[in-house]
């Protein structure tokens, strides 16, 4: 008996973002479909994996992850590069820095440290800054106009400060990350926001926030798969690729930093899986960009993404 | 909610001296306005005063002169099938067509019109007697429709069931058989057609015409209509069509939505 496969026809797509210049240029997005169904619509782009870089060594990261990047933690460009000798697509540069609990460095110091990143690699750069907005609203511009022409990613954009970031790239041809907590509503309203400022929506990327395996996954799951049912009805105001904070989330739980729990195995290994499969999980939401920490985690993943990728013979 | 917009009709004083005079201006004026205010079709009418060797050549002329206006596609809207030819020929996108009854000649006509050119259409759940009395009779008419556009090739997506819609202030007894009609149309097919009202025939001849307009869209949104010619200049009915879109989650909330409804 055969078997006719169910079918669904979407009116509308997702919007195609590109980051970086040269031949290490990323596309994500312009899905025709939901995540890896390509016998239902195309999907131009894999998802594209970044690797995080620190301006400052971290202070809390486990022994194994330190390893991963062990010279180079006192020096973010070589860090930089060897992101880039792992294979990511993307690195992330995070700004912890300029926090003002902290070193507070000023927008101009911290221009330079992205400037210098820039200068080490080839493949497309993502800035985050320390995650207090008003600070953020000061840096991110400064940032912006040192990487001018350098088509990178800027975040996090909120409601509360949006402004200054958004005409930072504006005036230095960046994209930008707008950042909406677990709210669809909100991400929606951000996204009209920042058009309405005259940012092309297909320089936007929605960080929807999300939580790691077992800490709130599913909310950004679901948050996730509205945003890309709502595109492919044609909302093109939630039609923007969605980047993945993984890294921040997974490597802060319970899982991750308890050494001694012999019933849950070895630490490194179960570390890297609740990593990847954050990752993994979000990307089948409809996540574009991964943001991860150990360069094992951006293998696994990547080997994942090649296998989703394969088109499906019905 | 798609809203077509009825302005464009020689019905009207200034289109009908527009049309007079080939005066291009005022319906430019129209198309562009209703553009603004979130129509997603706009309706062309050449008005009873053009002689039916002249609907042709004047349909050709408004669609052409309301496409240089606005990118939205027309709904063309005459009783006269060469004049909607004409409309279609020139037409630039997916156009709709405005009408065919549930009288075979007509739908021998006007169907395989629409399957020639990919236009969507309306019918009418009318025929040569007239408009029926109760629901059960407009479905009937309307499933005479569905099985003809199916036997022509018109998909059930592009077929838009009009169940007629009476003056309330003579009809009063047709608003419940109506709003039913638009519930049921839905299980005629599947995937079902959908569905559509003239929605100012609701009001002629009453005071307060634009408030006996936005509650009936609203309350025939909520039976599930997908369609109304209406009057997209009076911005209160399409925030009323916005914030019913919301309520009945057909779109994503958002605090902007009055604008973004009119930007789709």
């Amino acid at each position: 008996m055969s078997v006719t496969i169910a079918k669904e026809r979407w009116s509308s797509k997702c919007l195609e973002t590109v980051l970086g210049t040269g031949v290490k240029q990323v596309k994500v997005g312009g899905d025709c479909t939901l995540p890896f169904l390509h016998f239902e619509g195309e999907i131009p782009n894999p998802p594209a994996v970044a690797l995080e870089v620190f301006d400052a060594p971290p202070q809390e990261w486990p022994d194994f992850l330190s390893a991963a990047y062990e010279g180079v933690l006192g020096d973010p460009a070589a860090w930089a590069k060897k992101c880039t000798d792992y294979g990511a697509d993307l690195v992330a540069l995070r700004l912890t820095r300029t926090h003002p609990d902290g070193e507070n460095v000023s927008p101009e110091e911290a221009a330079r440290v992205a400037a210098s990143v820039a200068e080490a690699v080839d493949v497309p750069l993502i800035v985050l800054g320390c995650g207090v907005e008003e600070k953020d609203a000061a840096v991110l511009p400064e940032v912006a106009n040192a990487l001018s022409g350098k088509n990178c990613l800027l975040g996090c954009a909120t409601q509360e400060n949006y402004k200054s970031i958004v005409a930072g790239c504006i005036a230095n041809g960046h994209a930008v990350i707008a950042s909406s907590p677990l709210d669809i509503n909100l991400a929606k309203q951000l996204n009209i926001l920042i058009t309405e400022m005259n940012l092309e929506p297909e320089r936007i990327v929605m960080d929807p926030s999300i939580g790691a395996l077992g800490y709130g996954i599913e909310y950004a799951y679901s948050i996730i798969e509205r945003m890309r049912t709502g595109a492919l009805m044609g909302d093109k105001m939630l039609a923007m690729p969605v980047v993945l904070l993984v890294g921040q989330e997974a490597w802060k739980t319970k899982e991750a930093k308890t050494p001694d729990a012999p019933d849950w195995g070895d630490q490194k290994k179960r570390a890297i899986l609740w990593e990847v499969a954050t990752a993994t999980g979000l990307l089948h939401a409809g996540g574009h960009i991964a943001i991860v920490r150990h360069p094992e985690s951006l293998k696994h993943i990547k080997a994942h993404i090649n296998k989703m990728m394969q088109p499906q013979q019905y | 909610m798609i809203l077509i917009g009825e302005r464009i009709n020689g019905m009207f004083k200034d289109v009908r001296e527009a049309i007079l005079n080939r005066d291009p201006e005022p319906v430019k004026r129209h198309a562009v306005l209703q553009t603004q205010n979130g129509a997603r079709y706009l309706d062309i009418n050449t008005g009873p005063t053009v002689a039916a060797e002249d609907q042709p050549a004047t349909m050709e002329w408004l669609v052409k002169v309301t496409q240089e206006a606005s990118p939205l596609p027309c709904c063309l809207d005459s009783t006269n099938p060469d004049a909607i030819e004409a409309g279609l020929k020139v037409h630039r996108g997916k156009a709709m067509i405005n009408s065919t009854t549930a009288d075979q000649w007509k739908m021998d006509i006007y169907l395989p019109m629409a399957a020639r050119y990919g236009a969507a259409i309306i019918g009418l759940a009318m025929n040569e007697k007239g408009v029926p009395k109760d629901a059960n009779d407009r479905l009937a008419l309307a499933m005479e429709i569905v099985a003809n556009a199916d036997a022509y090739g018109v998909p059930m997506e592009e077929l838009y069931i009009d169940p007629l819609v009476l003056p309330v202030n003579v009809a009063q007894d047709h608003g419940p058989e109506v709003l039913e009609t638009i519930r049921q149309v839905k299980l005629l097919a599947s995937p079902s057609p959908r569905t559509v009202v003239g929605l100012s025939n609701i009001s002629q001849r009453c005071p307060n015409r634009p408030l006996i307009n936005r509650t009936f869209l609203v309350m025939g949104m909520a039976c599930g209509l997908d369609a109304a010619i209406a009057d997209v200049e009076d911005n209160d009915l399409v925030d009323m069509a916005a914030t019913a879109n919301i309520i009945l989650n057909k779109e994503i909330y958002c605090d902007s939505y009055l604008k973004t409804f009119r930007q789709r």
